[in-house]
C-alpha cells in the first residue's frame, strides 16, 4: 500500500495517557488505520529506530509526537522525526506546552535525583547509585539518554506545525484533526487545532456566573459539594475556563469539576497561568491585605493551579537556575 | 509586522540635545550614530532643540525626502512634546501614531550623572522604539459632539464669576448651590483686603445678575448626585432638597417671618456663625439670592407636631407660597463641561485646645468676627464681647490650624492678611489695642506690602512669636492671657487681652473627598482638588471637561479666585465653544469573535465603559480612556489596547534588553 500517506507515533516524556487517547479512538481508529499507512509507533507496532533513519527526509506526512522533552533521547527523535515528516504535530498538553513533566522545572537535575534515588521513604539504594550518561557493565561501555535539568516543550526543541492540545486529547479533538490533516487543506503552521476562544463561551454554567464576581475564599473541590447548575469559579472553586481554550466538549464542568486549564491559552495569550492570575485578582475586592490572604489561602500551590500545563512553555519557563543546561 | 512598511520599516530617529539639559550627561552624537546602524533606520541625527520650529521642520523634510514611516524622537517627556512631534509627523503626511517618543531626559540624563552609563541607557531606550515602531498601526482621533451647556458647582464668588463669564458669552449655565443663597464666605464679610472695599457693594450686584440672568438656571439647595457621560457630554444629576417654599411663588417679603409664632429666634443663625437665633422660617442675609425664605425643617412646629398655627400660610395668603408637603427631587441635564468651586471650609479650632476655643467665651475665631464688624451683622457692626463689653485690647493669633505639621502643614495665605484687615476694622471700632501674634508675615501680591504697612503705622502692634498657651487672668478679671515667645526679643511675653480672635485657616470641605469621586477627580495634599498641572494646566483636571476655580483646588484670595475662575470659564468656553472633540485613539477594543463572554473585564472599567452586548464583551470608546485594567485582566487575550497592542509591548521589551 504504498500510496497511503505515512504517519508516525511518538512519546516522550508522558504518562502514556495520550497513547491511550489514540487507542480510544474506538472503531474509529479504524478509519484512521485504513486510511494510512503507520510507519512508526514504538507503543503498538515492532519498528525501530533505524527504520526511521532510513526513510527519506519529509517522506512521511504526518509525525504524532506526545510528552515533553526531558532527555537527550527524546529530542534526538523529535529531531529525527522533524527531519523525517513534512508535517510535526505536538499531541497532548505535555508536547504543546510542556504538561505535568514541567512542573519539575521547580527543581533541578540534582534535586529530582536525589529525591527519585536518595530520600523518598520507598527508596533503598544502600550505594547511592545515581543515573549515569556512560557507565561499565559486564566489561561493556553501556550508555543511557542525559537527564536536562529543564523540561521543554516539543516547539522549544523544534519547530511545530500544528498542536493538538490536551490532557490527554479527547476523540473528538483527534479525528477532527486527523481529518484536517488529511484533508490536505491546511491551516497556516502553528495552529492549535482547537476552536481559538475560551472554554467559558459555551459553558453551560456561563448565565449563572455573576457579572460582578467577588470570591472571598477560594476553595479545593474536596472542600465543596458543588452545585452541578452553577458557575464554579462563582463557587469559589478555581475553573480556569475563562482562561483555558475551548474544544474538550467541557468535560470537567460535566463532571462537576472545575477546569484545570489543560487546552492551553488562546493565541492571544503568551502566559496561560500570568493572564489568569491577573484576572483573578481583580475578583479580590478587598482592600485590607488580611482579606486577600485569606482568600488566597484556597490556593496552596498556585504554581501547580495556574501553570498546571503551561510552565515549560511560559514567559517564567523555570525556577531561575544558573547555567541553564543545554 | 504592520503591512505597509512593506517587511521593512522605514525608521527615522531624531536625538535631541535640549540644549544642554540631554548633552551634557547623554553623547547624543554616538547615539545616534549607533542608532543609525541598526536594522529599519533610514536616518538619524541630533538637534539643539528637537522641539522648536527648525527641529520638527527636520522632521517633515526628511519623511518627506526619504520616504520615512516611522518617526522616534529621543527627547523629554511625552507628556511635555508628543502632541508636538505627533503634529510634525503628520505634517509630512504620514499618519501620526506612526511616530514614537522615547523620553531620554527626565528617565536618563536627568536621573543619572555618569556619560558612559547614561549614554548607553539611552542607546537601549532608542532600541526599545526601533524594536516597537515597526508594529504601530496608524490610527484615527474620533471627533465627538460637544453639548454646549455648562454646570457650574458652588455658588461662591468663583462660581458666581465663572458662571456669568459663561452666560455672558452666551452659554447655558446650571449654577448648583447647596445652600439655600450663592455668595459663599465672601457674602458674610464686611470689607475686604488688601483695598478694604466693602464686600457686599462688589458682591451683591454680580450676585443679583445672576439670579436673573436668562442664561442661568440657578439651583440653590441643591447637590449633585451624580455624573455620568464623558467629556462634552456629561449627564449630571441634581437632587433639590426641600425649601417648602415655592420659589416661584414666594416674593421676598418676608412677613412670614415676622408672623411666625416663634416670637424670637431660636435657633443658632447659621450665616452668623450662632451669634445670633433665627425662626424657623428665615432668609438666610438679606442680600441673599434667590429672595426666598426657607424652611428648616427641624425647627418648625408644623414638622415636630403637626398642629401649628401656620400664620406664614395665613399671610403668606393667595401667593400660596408655603408648601409643607415638599420632598426631595431630582433633576438630570446634559452638559459638556463642568466647573467645580466648591470652595473651603475653615479649620475648627477646637482641634487646638491650647487656643482656649469654646472654652473662654470671649476667644473667637476670625470668620465670628468678619460677622461681628458688619453693618448688617448680628451686633450691626459693633465688636462687643458676648456679655456686651466693648474690648479694649484683642489678641489675633495668625495661622491657627495652619503651618503646623499636627494641623495642617500649608499656608493658608489669606490670614495673615486678613488678621491686618480685622485688626483695622477693630481698632476702627473700638480703638483697642491690638497684638497680632505671627510667625511671618506673607504679603506677597499686589497691594500687600503696602496695607501691612498701613496697618503697622495705625499701631497695631506684631509680636513674632508663635501662641504657646491662652489661660484666665488671675482676678476673674474676664480677660485671658496669651503666652507666646517673642522671637524677636527672645523672651516670653504675656499678654492679657479682652478678646482673642484666631485666624483659623482653609481646609478642604468635610466632602471634598465624596466630591472628588462624583466628578472623578483627584485630591492633593490636604484633601484639596488637584490640578492637571500646576503650572500649564492650572484649572484643568485629569478628566477632560472637569475645570477648577476657586479655594476648592487650594486657599487663596478672592482677586485670584475671580481670576481663575475666568480662567476656568476659559477653558470650559473653549470647550464647549468648538463644538466638539477628538478623543485619543489609545483605547481598548475587545475582538468579538474572540471573546468568551466570561464577564471578567465588565465590572473592573473604573470609567464604567464595558457593558454586555449580545454576550460578549463591548467598550464604549468614546468613554474608555486608556487605562488598561481590562486588557491586563481579560484572561483569554480577547481585549487589546491600541498603542499598547502585545506585540508592541513584548518587542520593546526585546528591545532594551538585547543587549542584555
Ligand atoms: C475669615 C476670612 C476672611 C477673608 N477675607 C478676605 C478678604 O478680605 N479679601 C480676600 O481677597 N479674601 C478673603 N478671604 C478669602 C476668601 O474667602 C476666598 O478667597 C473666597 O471666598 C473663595 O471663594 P470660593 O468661591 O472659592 O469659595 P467659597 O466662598 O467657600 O464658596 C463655595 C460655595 O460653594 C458651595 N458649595 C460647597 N460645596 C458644595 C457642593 N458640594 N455642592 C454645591 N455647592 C457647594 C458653598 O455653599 C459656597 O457657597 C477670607 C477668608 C476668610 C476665611
Ligand atoms: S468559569 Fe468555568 S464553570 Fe464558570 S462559566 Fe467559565 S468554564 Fe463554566
Ligand atoms: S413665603 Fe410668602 S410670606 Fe413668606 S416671604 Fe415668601 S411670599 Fe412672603
Ligand atoms: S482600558 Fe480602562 S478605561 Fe478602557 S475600557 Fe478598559 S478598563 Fe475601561
Ligand atoms: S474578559 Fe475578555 S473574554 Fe471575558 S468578557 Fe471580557 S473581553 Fe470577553
Amino acid at each position: 500500500m504504498p500510496d497511503k500517506p505515512k504517519v508516525a507515533f511518538y512519546w516522550c516524556a508522558s504518562c502514556g495517557g495520550c497513547e491511550e487517547a489514540v487507542v480510544d479512538l474506538a472503531e474509529k481508529i479504524l478509519d484512521v488505520v485504513a486510511a494510512v499507512d503507520i510507519v512508526f509507533w514504538p507503543v503498538a507496532l515492532d519498528f525501530k529506530k533505524s527504520d526511521v533513519e532510513a526513510m527519506e527526509d519529509g517522506s512521511i506526512l504526518a509525525s504524532f509526537v506526545n510528552g515533553a522533552i526531558r532527555t537527550t533521547e527524546q529530542e534526538e527523535m523529535a529531531l529525527l522525526l522533524r527531519r523525517k515528516s513534512k508535517v510535526l504535530v505536538a499531541f497532548g498538553s505535555c508536547a504543546h506546552l510542556g504538561g505535568i513533566p514541567a512542573l519539575a522545572n521547580l527543581w533541578d537535575r540534582e534535586a529530582i535525583f536525589d529525591t527519585a534515588y536518595r530520600t523518598t521513604a520507598s527508596t533503598v539504594n544502600p550505594e547511592g547509585t545515581l543515573p549515569q550518561v556512560s557507565l561499565a557493565h559486564n566489561g561493556d561501555r553501556v550508555h543511557l539518554p542525559g537527564f536536562y535539568n529543564t523540561v521543554r516543550a516539543l516547539d522549544q526543541v523544534t519547530e511545530v506545525d500544528y498542536y493538538i492540545p490536551g490532557c490527554a486529547p479527547t476523540p473528538n479533538i483527534i479525528a477532527g484533526a486527523v481529518e484536517t490533516l488529511l484533508g490536505g487543506d491546511l491551516p497556516p503552521a502553528g495552529t492549535v487545532l482547537t476552536p481559538d476562544i475560551a472554554l467559558c463561551e459555551d459553558c453551560p454554567r456561563l448565565d449563572t456566573k455573576p457579572q460582578e464576581l467577588t470570591i472571598e475564599r477560594f476553595r479545593r473541590p474536596h472542600e465543596v459539594i458543588a452545585d452541578e447548575g452553577t458557575c464554579l469559579l462563582a463557587q469559589g472553586l478555581l475553573c480556569m475556563g475563562p482562561a483555558t481554550r475551548s474544544g474538550c466538549g467541557h468535560l470537567c464542568i460535566n463532571g462537576n469539576m472545575p477546569c484545570t486549564g489543560c487546552f492551553g491559552p488562546t493565541s492571544k495569550v503568551r502566559d496561560q497561568g500570568a493572564k489568569y492570575l491577573s484576572a483573578i485578582a481583580s475578583m479580590l475586592g478587598f482592600e485590607d491585605e488580611a482579606a486577600i490572604d485569606r482568600a488566597l489561602d484556597g490556593i496552596p500551590d498556585p504554581v501547580g493551579t495556574f501553570y498546571r500545563y503551561g510552565l515549560a512553555g511560559s514567559l517564567l519557563r523555570r525556577r531561575k537556575m544558573t547555567p541553564v543546561d543545554a | 509586522m504592520s503591512a505597509d512598511t512593506n517587511g521593512q520599516p522605514r525608521i527615522g530617529v531624531y536625538v535631541c540635545h535640549c540644549g544642554t539639559n540631554i548633552a551634557a550627561t547623554v553623547d547624543v552624537e554616538a547615539v545616534a550614530e549607533y542608532a543609525a546602524g541598526l536594522p529599519g533606520v533610514t536616518v538619524s541625527k541630533t538637534y539643539k532643540y528637537m522641539c522648536s520650529d527648525p527641529g520638527q521642520e527636520l522632521i517633515k523634510e526628511d519623511i518627506l525626502a526619504n520616504q520615512l514611516d516611522r518617526v522616534i524622537v529621543a527627547a523629554c517627556s511625552p507628556s511635555l512634546h508628543e502632541a508636538t512631534f505627533r503634529r510634525a509627523t503628520a505634517a509630512g503626511g504620514i499618519n501620526p501614531y506612526y511616530f514614537h517618543m522615547v523620553s531620554i531626559r527626565e528617565l536618563d540624563s536627568w536621573v543619572h550623572t555618569d556619560i558612559v552609563e547614561a549614554t548607553a541607557k539611552a542607546k537601549d531606550l532608542i532600541r526599545a522604539a526601533i524594536h516597537r515602531v515597526r508594529f504601530h498601526k496608524p490610527l484615527e482621533r474620533a471627533r465627538v459632539n460637544v453639548n454646549p451647556a455648562v454646570m457650574v458647582v458652588g455658588g461662591g464668588i468663583a462660581g458666581i464669576h465663572a458662571a456669568l463669564t459663561l452666560a455672558n458669552a452666551g452659554k447655558k449655565v446650571y449654577l448648583v448651590e447647596r445652600e439655600p443663597s450663592i455668595g459663599g464666605h465672601m457674602a458674610q464679610f464686611d470689607k475686604t483686603f488688601p483695598t478694604l472695599d466693602c464686600a457686599a457693594c462688589i458682591l451683591t450686584p454680580k450676585m443679583t445678575e445672576v439670579g436673573q440672568h436668562p442664561n442661568i438656571t440657578l439651583w440653590t439647595m441643591a447637590e449633585v448626585d451624580k455624573v455620568d457621560g464623558y467629556v462634552g457630554n456629561y449627564q449630571v444629576t441634581v437632587r433639590h432638597k426641600p425649601r417648602f417654599i415655592i420659589e416661584e411663588a414666594c416674593v421676598g417679603c418676608m412677613e412670614c417671618i415676622e408672623v411666625c409664632v416663634f416670637r424670637r429666634g431660636k435657633t443658632p443663625d447659621e450665616f452668623n456663625l450662632g451669634l445670633n437665633m433665627r425662626k424657623p422660617v428665615y432668609i438666610p442675609f438679606p442680600q441673599a439670592v434667590p429672595q426666598v425664605v426657607v424652611i428648616d425643617q427641624d425647627a418648625c412646629i408644623e414638622f415636630r407636631t403637626g398642629r401649628c398655627k401656620k400664620t406664614c400660610v395665613e399671610v403668606c395668603a393667595e401667593r400660596n407660597a408655603i408648601d409643607f408637603t415638599q420632598t426631595e427631587t431630582f433633576d438630570t441635564v446634559e452638559v459638556g463641561a463642568i466647573v467645580v468651586a466648591t470652595g473651603f471650609k475653615t479649620f475648627d479650632p477646637r482641634r487646638t485646645p491650647s487656643y482656649g476655643y469654646g472654652v473662654y467665651p470671649n476667644v473667637y475665631t476670625a470668620m465670628e468676627i468678619e460677622r461681628l464688624v458688619n453693618a448688617s451683622g448680628p451686633t450691626e457692626g459693633h465688636v462687643t464681647l458676648r456679655d456686651g463689653r466693648t474690648p479694649e485690647t484683642v489678641g489675633i493669633v495668625h495661622c491657627v490650624g495652619s503651618r503646623d505639621v499636627n494641623t495642617n502643614e500649608h499656608c493658608s495665605r489669606v490670614c495673615c492678611m486678613y488678621s491686618l484687615k480685622l485688626a483695622h476694622l477693630v481698632k476702627e471700632k473700638t480703638g483697642a489695642e491690638i497684638y497680632n501674634f505671627y510667625i511671618d508675615i506673607r504679603a506677597p501680591g499686589k497691594g500687600m506690602e503696602e496695607f501691612y504697612n498701613r496697618v503697622a503705622e495705625e499701631g497695631v502692634h506684631f509680636i513674632r512669636g508663635k501662641v504657646a498657651d491662652v489661660y484666665p487672668e488671675a482676678g476673674n478679671t474676664g480677660r485671658v492671657v496669651l503666652q507666646a515667645e517673642d522671637t524677636l526679643l527672645g523672651r516670653v511675653r504675656k499678654i492679657p487681652v479682652d478678646m482673642v480672635v484666631l485666624a483659623t485657616g482653609l481646609e478642604a470641605q468635610a466632602d471634598a473627598d465624596e466630591v472628588r469621586r462624583t466628578f472623578n477627580i483627584t485630591c492633593g495634599g490636604g484633601g484639596f482638588f488637584m490640578e492637571r498641572h500646576p503650572k500649564l494646566a492650572p484649572v484643568s483636571t485629569f478628566t477632560d471637561g472637569i475645570f477648577l476655580a476657586g479655594c476648592c483646588q487650594g486657599p487663596k484670595d478672592i482677586p485670584d479666585t475671580v481670576a481663575q475662575a475666568g480662567a476656568a470659564a476659559a477653558e470650559a468656553l473653549a470647550l464647549v465653544d468648538k463644538g466638539f472633540v477628538e478623543m485619543e485613539p489609545n483605547t481598548a477594543y475587545v475582538v468579538t469573535e474572540e471573546c468568551s463572554g466570561c464577564k471578567t473585564c465588565i465590572p473592573l472599567c473604573p470609567y464604567t465603559a464595558i457593558s454586555r452586548v449580545d454576550g460578549k464583551a463591548y467598550i464604549n470608546p468614546v468613554l474608555c480612556k486608556g487605562c488598561g485594567t481590562c486588557v491586563a485582566a481579560c484572561p483569554s487575550g480577547s481585549i487589546r489596547q491600541n498603542l499598547f497592542e502585545d506585540e508592541e509591548i513584548y518587542e520593546e521589551i526585546l528591545g532594551v534588553l538585547a543587549n542584555a
